[in-house]
């Protein structure tokens, strides 16, 4: 096609390919891969699905659950901070992935979660990450203005707030345990795990504050 | 080395330390903005297998201390205006860390 030949012709880089979704490339490689293994009879479709359930069985809810536990009773998250894969274990919930390290938001301090080399996100409790986690401009801009970054989402900081930037490069990943809301003294634990957004988890929204909420519904219906 | 040799730990919590520019190609995860900085230990997380090592399919060998390193975004960014209290935590493998005294941090010498 014309416009393949016209793309590399000019003086600059060729366009970017921002984030898993858009890798078409990869895309057809995968899918002749499945294409070759399932006509020699090694793998079937439903094998295919079965295995793409698994990867997206994990999800908020798991991260949620401990982020409630950790509100709900002070020793536990004693526990959960001192080793968030064993907090994690005593909820019967398992970290796959890596060791986990849960960091504490607490007035005049605010955490921020990023993987500036690639996706690492801790999959075993939030589930996939989003598009916005793994593309080159969040992954970039977390480490180097995380304040406007953080503006973007909506989350505008006290005067004063110290910002601490996770950068998730190598074998931890990084659960963010977000204030308890005001006003939700007496809440059960299962009532207070269903205000525990997936944005607050990674550090890009706080709770209790309209744009948290209607952020959460807008870009995860689940 | 033997599977599983334990390289020994140099650095202690609260310790200056400087991140070396070792040059190395291949999966490093040292990103390149800590190059060159210098910040302080503020854990010791463990002892893992290299995952430049890994990544080539070297799965066994001696497994190295990783610390949790933090910076001030100021020291990183030489224009960075917002609070000069805010901070970056990275993960940082003892050989690519130095005393930033004693060493030359532009260190292009190999492992």
């Amino acid at each position: 096609m014309a416009h393949t030949e016209h793309a590399h012709d000019h003086g600059h880089e060729p366009l970017v390919i921002e984030d898993d979704a858009g890798n078409l490339e990869g895309l057809h490689l995968i899918e002749a891969v499945q294409a070759v293994l399932a006509r020699k009879g090694l793998i079937s479709a439903g094998e295919i699905m079965l295995e793409i359930q698994a990867i997206e069985a994990p999800g908020r809810h798991l991260g949620a659950r401990i982020v409630a536990r950790a509100w709900s009773d002070p020793a536990y998250k004693q526990r959960l901070l001192e080793n968030g894969k064993n907090g994690a274990a005593e909820l019967g919930i398992k970290v796959g992935e890596a060791q986990l390290e849960v960091v504490e938001n607490a007035p005049g301090v605010h955490n921020l979660v990023v993987c500036t080399l690639c996706s690492c996100y801790p999959r075993s409790i939030l589930g996939q990450p989003p598009s916005w986690y793994i593309s080159k401009a969040y992954r970039a801009r977390a480490v180097r203005e995380p304040a406007r970054v953080l503006e973007e989402f909506g989350v505008d900081l006290p005067e004063g707030t110290v910002i601490r930037v996770h950068d998730s490069n190598a074998d931890l990943r990084y659960l963010v345990l977000p204030e308890r809301p005001k006003g939700t003294e007496g809440m059960s634990e299962e009532a207070l795990a269903e205000l525990v957004t997936r944005d607050s988890m990674i550090g890009v929204a706080r709770l209790g504050t309209e744009a948290a909420s209607s952020s959460q519904t807008a870009r995860e219906p689940n | 080395m033997a599977d599983g040799e334990r390289i020994p730990a140099r650095f202690q919590v609260g310790e200056r330390v400087a991140v070396l520019e070792l040059n190395k190609a291949g999966h490093v995860r040292t990103p390149h903005y800590i190059r060159g900085r210098a910040g302080e230990i503020i854990e010791f997380v463990g002892y893992f297998l290299n995952p430049e090592d890994l990544s080539v399919g070297i799965t066994s060998g001696p497994v190295y201390p990783l610390y949790r390193v933090r910076f001030l975004l100021k020291d990183l960014w030489p224009d960075y205006a917002r609070n000069p209290g805010d901070e970056l935590c990275i993960e940082v493998y003892d050989h690519w860390l130095a005393s930033p005294a004693s060493e030359s941090m532009n260190s292009t010498r190999a492992e």
